[in-house]
């Protein structure tokens, strides 16, 4: 379960405040949250995977679906991604959610059968085993897509994407080549919530997506910084010259 | 063609038009439609320009190539008119025949015409042939008499009208208040309101909003959208012209997929022309408004037809949909608010205006009006595209249009709305075609494909083959459409295998409902059709795959078993010749045997014995 950040918590309500329904409960929220960020302030629990809290939500996993309105015009939606509104009625344990969920857990399992992350939550769940199909038992990507948008939102350079479609959806390069925007920063591989992004580093050679990156030693202890395509591209964002990142943080 | 500065212009031009186009003048229309275009429609059109010159009758009889003239499956079909004779499966060699029968000597060639299948009546022209007679052609009423490269003759036919009405008679927000009261449902699948939708649009803050004609028609079988972009381009042009005045939209786009090169060439064309009329452009017949429309091809991903995902692939972004809310009508295409309608219903929208919101709303259902545009494939002997109004049993549709299935055989499904339709049996062949009472039976309208299905077709088989078909499309984003499709369409690989159990039944049922409820689209949401409704109404079938290991209508190859029959075989060895495994031996002039370890179960002796003896199972 990813840990509950304060940001989400402790939000400080700005101009608008709506009033709304979880689980019958009335609770009040900024009118610019979204389902979850309003739940997970006021103590309700919602299973999330594919967001992290300092990235913009995709809703692709579907296991923070929750159910929302009333009697028989009610739908399943991410709480990730749907805005609270005034006197919305929201379930987070309906019988239909949990079952979605709980069938979501079991595809995960069976796609990713070597993702400890999923077998947990899964456990969370009362799912301890799937009833489907594994292709492979060594995969560990679930595609939540965490890298994708970490190198397109936070790094800023695209350097992996979705490819294709559902038989052969994968995250990769373009063209699965080199990637000429790939600065080797490897935070992808950092936010990976399964570790499944592979990595090496080697003499001073960090090879990543197929590509080497040579590290750039501090000048001072000897100690790799970065990648010397990391410091270009700090340069080239910050408009500092190259020299001003050649010393590590420690020895700054 | 003149720059129209002003409706009294264009009603001055289009009265020329009119008179300069003899209504007596005999005219030649051979469907370039999508089904005729490959039987050598071109052809047919190019032997009907020799012949006419041949007899000096170039100059006297007007040669067309026209839009789809329904009744495909008897293509190359010509249309004679003023007559309106008919000619079904015309070929290069029967031109000259046609010419001089019909056009110097204005006789009928008699093998040329209609004959019904079951009555053996002949019908020479098109107001006595069932396919025809019991149509209400609204949107495809010009498609078989127009020339789709022709604006003069779009405007002949009363083409550009409503713009008169809607610019110099009509508040914008009158013209929404008609189609809302029209009762129009969108008619790319799954049936919103349109009026609404554009109501929610034009209200929706923003100075720049955007329409978008959905053209990325993508069924397997379907090719209603496809027609109309091919043969009547002006049509949807106008429509967008009128949902553009209603919302306040000053761009619109045509979304359409690459794979329909001619719908583009003849988009581009219309465009053009529409362009130097002044029908698009600035102060458009000097209403001050502004207006114009580009053409945004798809590279033909079916999940493309889905509202978002198309405007992400109009965007430059990967093709997948986004969450929804926030809906296109309140930010779209750029993030700003964004009308999409399919085809068939921009096509609908000048003759609600020219006719009215009433006129349209006395036709259909109490909660369907007007007709839909349907392409009937499959086991009927009238394959074609069809409009009906809304609320006509399937029954008429598939044995008064279609005709009834080939060779009488007994009728077992119809499956509608395409790959994400559910199959619907016998019981319900008096269900008033709908958009709820399909969605009543476990089926949705979807864009109109309409596919029957007779005893020889296997429904888990087809389950499978639907399953494969959106497995291979789903673009893959959200859990249960990606996982959920890859599952199923594996436990179907089992069943049609024989090695399908009892609980794969269960568990499909569990996994759609989770699909069906937590896909983020309607591909994932409506995948589950095919899988739901076959398991509900033709459960036996599954149960003998699994049980028996027996396919009942003979299709699944592994569950098949070849043998044959000591009593009846000669020992011709045909079968010895033909089998690619060597699998069939014994002493010639006496009974052959097969060796079931060896049979890859290909059929080729059962279709080579001439005795009957070789028996399938």
């Amino acid at each position: 379960m990813p840990t509950k950040r304060l940001a989400d918590q402790v939000k400080a309500p700005t101009i608008e405040e709506v009033g709304l329904y979880i689980n019958g409960i009335f609770i009040r929220a900024d009118s610019s949250w979204t389902v979850l960020q309003a739940a997970r302030a006021h103590g309700f629990e919602i299973p999330t995977l594919c967001y992290h809290p300092d990235l913009p939500p995709e809703g692709q996993c579907r296991l923070c679906v929750v159910e929302v309105g009333e009697g028989d015009r009610t739908r399943l939606v991410n709480s990730c991604t749907y805005l609270v509104g005034k006197d919305l009625q929201v379930q987070t344990h309906s019988e239909r959610v949990i079952q979605a969920r709980r069938i979501v857990l079991e595809l995960l399992m069976a796609r990713a059968p070597a993702a400890e992350l999923i077998k947990d939550l899964a456990a969370q769940h009362g799912v301890y085993e799937t009833r489907f199909h594994i292709d492979d038992p060594e995969e560990r990507c679930i595609l939540c897509g965490q890298c994708v948008r970490t190198c397109r939102e936070i790094v800023g350079v695209s350097a992996i994407s979705m490819a294709n479609r559902t038989p052969e959806k994968q995250v990769a390069t373009p063209f699965k080549e080199e990637s000429e925007a790939c600065i080797g920063c490897g935070s992808c591989a950092f936010i990976c919530p399964t570790n499944v992004i592979p990595y090496t580093e080697k003499d001073g050679i960090r090879t990543i997506w197929g590509r080497d990156f040579e590290l750039q030693p501090c000048k001072v202890c000897g100690n790799y910084i970065a990648p010397k395509a990391q410091i270009e591209y700090w340069a080239e964002v910050t408009g500092d010259p190259v020299e001003s990142f050649l010393v590590c943080r420690d020895c700054r | 063609m003149p720059r129209f500065e002003s409706v009294d212009h264009l009603t001055q031009y289009r009265r020329e038009v009119k008179a300069r186009l003899d209504p007596e003048r005999p005219q030649v229309l051979v469907c370039a439609g999508p089904g005729c275009l490959p039987l050598g429609s071109e052809e047919v059109a190019e032997a009907f320009k020799e012949a006419l010159a041949e007899k000096g009758l170039d100059a006297k009889v007007a040669l067309k190539s026209s839009g789809c003239q329904g009744l495909c499956a008897l293509g190359v079909r010509v249309l004679i008119r003023p007559q309106e004779i008919t000619y079904q499966k015309v070929t290069v060699e029967d031109v000259p025949e046609i010419v001089e029968t019909t056009l110097v000597n204005k006789a009928i060639v008699d093998r040329l015409i209609y004959q019904d299948p079951a009555t053996e009546a002949k019908s020479a022209h098109k107001g006595e042939i069932p396919f025809y007679k019991n149509q209400q052609p609204i949107v495809l009423r010009k498609l078989d008499i127009l020339d789709p490269e022709s604006l003069d003759e779009y405007l002949a036919l009363g083409g550009y009208r409503s713009l008169r009405k809607i610019f110099f008679q009509m508040t914008p927000e009158q013209v929404v208040d008609a189609v809302e009261s029209s009762g129009l449902r969108g008619r790319g699948g799954a049936g919103f309101p349109t009026g609404r939708k554009w109501r929610i649009c034009r209200e929706a803050e923003g100075a720049v909003k955007f329409i978008i004609c959905n053209g990325d028609e993508g069924d397997p079988g379907a090719f209603m959208d496809r027609a109309v972009m091919e043969g009547d381009p002006h049509a949807v042009i106008e429509g967008m012209i009128v949902g553009a005045y209603a919302i306040g939209a000053r761009q619109g786009h045509i979304y359409v997929r690459h794979e329909y090169p001619l719908a583009v060439k003849r988009l581009k064309i219309a465009i053009e022309q529409a362009r130097e009329a002044g029908f698009l452009g600035k102060n458009i017949l000097r209403s001050g408004f502004d207006f114009d429309i580009k053409v945004s091809q798809g590279s033909g991903a079916f999940v493309c037809g889905e509202e978002t995902a198309l405007i992400n692939s109009i965007e430059g972004f990967i093709g997948e949909p986004d969450n929804r809310p926030p809906y296109p009508a309140q930010s779209g295409l750029f993030g700003l608010p964004t009308v999409i309608n399919n085809v068939e219903t921009w096509a609908n929208v000048p003759e609600i205006i020219n006719m009215g919101a009433d006129w349209y709303a006395a036709i259909g259902t109490e909660k369907s009006k007007g007709t839909k545009v349907f392409s009937l494939v499959g086991a009927v002997n009238h394959t074609g595209l069809v409009e009906v109004p809304m609320g006509t049993s399937l029954r008429q549709i598939v044995y008064d249009l279609g005709g009834g299935i080939p060779e009488g055989r007994p009728f077992k499904a119809v499956q509608t709305g395409g790959p994400s339709g559910g199959c619907i049996p016998e019981q319900f062949l008096d269900l008033p075609v709908d958009y709820d009472s399909l969605q009543e039976v476990g089926s949705i309208m979807g864009s109109g494909g309409m596919i029957v299905m007779d005893n020889t077709s296997c429904m888990v088989d087809v389950a499978r083959y639907f399953i494969g078909f959106l497995h291979a499309e789903s673009c893959g984003k959200c859990t249960p459409c990606r996982e959920g499709l890859t599952q199923l369409k594996y436990i179907y690989e089992e069943i049609t295998s024989g090695r399908g159990e009892m609980e794969h039944l269960t568990l499909m049922e569990d996994l759609c409902r989770a699909m069906a409820s937590a896909s983020i689209c309607g591909l994932g949401q409506s995948a589950v059709n095919p899988v739901l409704s076959t398991l509900k109404y033709f459960r036996d079938e599954y149960e003998a795959h699994i049980k028996e290991k027996k396919c009942p209508a003979l299709v699944c190859r592994p569950l098949l078993k070849y043998t044959i029959d000591p009593e009846t075989c000669t020992g011709c060895l045909a079968c010895v010749r033909e089998c690619p495994v060597g699998a069939i031996s014994g002493v010639k002039k006496e009974a052959q045997e097969i060796d079931q370890e060896l049979c890859i179960k290909c059929g080729l002796c059962y279709e080579v014995c001439q005795f009957d003896s070789v028996k399938r199972e």
